[in-house]
């Protein structure tokens, strides 16, 4: 079936079974693999991509589930060459070791602080909980999505850093 | 790499389409929702339906709204916006605490209460919720609506009063003055499945229980219910050598099965003592003393 959607901003459409999931048609027909596939059973999180603004797990919603929809992946985060705080926040405070789980975590950031702009480190680690790191990085984790909310996009600090 | 068997994609546009859908394929359709119990079990090949209609288009599902004195809640509406409602949490503080331990904020984002309730999962921790409640759900068909009472709407485990060619399309709970709820959960870690859950609701008239309901999750509970346990409440004082008698009904009554996460005695212990606890909240929160 042809299935179609906005992915990052473009109209993507491609030829598909209806059995696929979303995280393959990222990766494999768009080929777009910043979009991790992990667990393939909803645990792990690092298929997190946004869905109409919703962070949702990629490998538990067909592709055709999302046709018609408007698709974000950690791809279209850096808004012309300039990265995101979140992406900033990463960078700054080490929020990454092996990277696996990173996709997931930025996607999931990205809709923690869009709901709310100045999370607690409580709120953060609730926010995350579905998105697992099994090099434990939590604390940088935690430290990037802070970095991120004291430095939203925009503010002077941001710019420095990616000069 | 876990795929599902193929299968034909509907979506349907309205409530009416949807059953129109379901006619036309008859017993082999499903429909699908937040997808968040039903694409993992055709992952495993547990489930092979051969066609799926996609309801997440169909309006006038997703509301959380006051109807006379009662709460209705349409069956697509999504764990987080109830764990977000304040209406349900100044009437129903058990859906918060229920919500605040499903799966977690990812999966919220998709699963729905329709969902849950029709995925049957002996487990799942919102049709523990409902039984303690109680209340009805409302069911569609081309021949109209048909309302079930909420605690005969669960046939079994993964079995529903749901038929081939019938859609889900609200849950209602009744509104009663003077009442408290309150759910407990003990899982293995953030985000799993209930080892136990017991779920409670009472009203009280003074310092006597008028009114009580308890769901307890995975623990074999027929229609997640111990009635038993109610009866031995009913007119009693509210204290906690009343809790502490109908929670060993629900340890002695229950029927849990020794698996991976714990053996039947600790599961029966589990159902005792969380059933005292959420007896003991809903009925602090019912006296105004607990938020």
């Amino acid at each position: 079936m042809q299935v179609k959607m906005t992915v990052n901003g473009e109209e993507r459409e491609a030829d598909v079974e209806a059995r696929m999931l979303l995280v393959h048609y990222i990766r494999d027909e768009l080929g777009l693999t910043g979009t991790h596939w992990g667990c393939d059973t909803s645990n792990c999180g690092t298929c997190t991509v946004s869905v109409d603004g919703q962070a949702v797990k990629s490998c538990t919603m067909l592709a055709a589930m999302a046709g018609g929809r408007d698709v974000e992946t950690v791809e279209g985060v850096a808004v012309d060459g300039q990265l995101d705080p979140v992406q900033e926040g990463f960078m700054r405070e080490h929020g990454l070791q092996c990277g696996f789980c990173t996709p997931g975590m930025i996607m999931t950031a990205k809709w923690l602080l869009k709901r709310n702009p100045n999370p607690d480190e409580a709120t953060i680690r609730e926010a995350i909980s579905g998105n697992l790191c099994r090099c434990t990085g939590y604390e940088n984790i935690v430290r990037a999505v802070r970095w991120a909310a004291e430095h939203p996009a925009g503010s002077n600090d941001t710019e420095e850093v990616s000069a | 790499m876990q795929v599902p068997e193929t299968f034909d994609y509907e979506r349907a546009s309205s409530i009416d389409h949807a059953i129109e859908l379901l006619e036309r394929h008859g017993d082999e359709a499903r429909l699908i929702a937040g997808g968040h119990s039903l694409l993992p079990m055709m992952k495993l090949r547990l489930a092979f339906p051969e066609v799926l209609i996609d309801i997440n288009d169909v309006p006038d599902l997703d509301h959380i709204r006051i109807d006379g004195d009662q709460i209705v809640v349409g069956a697509m509406v999504r764990h987080a916006a109830i764990l977000d409602s304040a209406l349900l949490a100044e009437h129903y503080p058990i859906f918060r605490d229920a919500e605040r331990v499903i799966a977690d904020p990812l999966v919220r984002n998709r699963g729905t209460i329709g969902g849950s309730f029709c995925q049957a999962d002996p487990a799942e921790d919102l049709s523990a919720v409902g039984a303690a409640l109680g209340g009805s759900v409302v069911i569609r068909s081309s021949s109209g609506d048909r309302t079930v009472p909420l605690r005969d709407f669960h046939e079994g485990p993964y079995e529903t009063k749901v038929g081939d060619a019938e859609i889900l399309t609200e849950i209602r709970f009744p509104i009663r003055p003077s009442t408290g709820s309150a759910y407990e959960k003990v899982e293995r870690r953030v985000g799993d499945w209930a080892v136990v859950a017991a779920g409670a609701f009472v009203q009280l008239d003074g310092d006597t229980i008028a009114d009580v309901g308890i769901g307890l999750a995975a623990v074999g509970a027929s229609h997640f219910i111990v009635p038993e346990a109610e009866a031995a409440l009913r007119g009693q004082p509210a204290t906690r050598s009343s809790f502490e008698a109908a929670a060993q009904i629900c340890h002695d009554q229950c029927s849990p099965v020794a698996d991976q996460r714990g053996p039947e005695d600790y599961k029966r212990h589990l159902a005792r003592e969380l059933t005292l606890r959420a007896l003991t909240r809903a009925t602090a929160r019912a006296r105004g003393e607990a938020s």
